[in-house]
């Protein structure tokens, strides 16, 4: 495994480049198909009111995912990820319009821990909202 | 009505081999809109260390969903699947998943709580390759709200 970030180069403290990811109604249907979850809640608004939800949402696993990305291509090597795991707190809702939804990602790092690995702190927002709770990843530096 | 705490520890058996493809993983990948190229080129996937292109961190989760399912649809255990969300989830990597991999799911059910109606059920599922090899653990929370008035 070839990580791009040294261990030596990172501090508990450092921040990773931030970024923010468009979800659409489009990106749902397309998420669905990839991952073989229908769950109507993600594509059919009736349905998803009919369960008490404000409109159709993201899938969780779809949010999880975007949010690795922050981790995946600071590090550069996805294999390097040794431990990742959320709690959903909040639903990504997903009008339908143009611009959908966006999930904002922050993330440092928390810990510096053996065998030249990093506990990464996440915090994903969408509509001034966290949507991802104690959400943490391992990562083995080079 | 809670749920049964005798199956607190049952595991079920290994479900048949899920074949992962180079195009299943480019689907992914798209469709979370991650272009890394380690995930669609193998030239790319080599030179990190790997024998072919690698699935994003994620992707097992399609794979352990859906041994999952088995646990939950289980009419014993009489989980309302209608009114199930998804708490947690976490993974823990012994290597990420590639292309070529026949994978098995082996479900455990870790533990049960009933809280203010709603039902929690924690699934592990262990994911092996064909040599027996571990290839990475999912835990899955999985929250079964209550129904309206019970």
């Amino acid at each position: 495994m070839t990580a791009k970030i040294s261990y030596d180069a990172v501090e508990v403290g450092t921040e990773l480049p931030a970024q923010t990811f468009g979800v659409t109604r489009a990106t749902l249907v397309q998420y669905a198909g990839a991952s073989g979850d229908f769950n109507p809640i993600h594509w059919n608004e009736k349905f998803a009111k009919e369960v008490g939800l404000p409109d159709v949402i993201a899938h969780g696993m779809f949010t999880m995912a975007e949010a690795i990305r922050v981790v995946t291509d600071w590090v550069g090597d996805p294999g390097a990820v040794v431990e990742y795991g959320v709690r959903f707190t909040k639903p990504v809702v997903v009008p339908n319009d143009d611009q959908g939804a966006t999930i904002e990602v922050t993330a440092k790092v928390g810990a510096k821990l053996d065998d030249n690995t990093v506990r990464v702190d996440l915090t994903a927002m969408s509509a001034g909202q966290k949507v991802l709770g104690m959400s943490r990843a391992v990562v083995r530096l080079a | 009505m809670a749920l049964d705490q005798s199956f607190v520890g049952r595991s079920y058996p290994p479900t048949d081999p899920y074949e992962v493809g180079r195009e299943k993983i480019r689907e992914f990948a798209e469709a979370v809109g991650d272009a890394n190229p380690a995930y669609t080129d193998p030239d790319a996937a080599k030179a990190l260390g790997y024998p072919d292109v690698i699935a994003p961190p994620t992707f097992v989760f399609s794979i352990t969903f859906k041994a999952a399912g088995v646990v939950v649809s289980d009419p014993q255990l009489g989980l309302d699947y209608s009114r199930v969300v998804h708490g947690d989830q976490k993974f823990a990597y012994t290597r990420p998943v590639r292309a070529g991999d026949r994978l098995t799911v082996t479900s455990t059910i870790e533990a049960i709580k009933s809280l203010a109606g709603n039902d929690i059920l924690d699934v592990r599922g262990e994911v092996h390759d064909e040599a027996g090899e571990h290839v990475v653990t999912a835990w899955t929370k999985l929250v079964a709200r209550a129904a309206e008035g019970a």
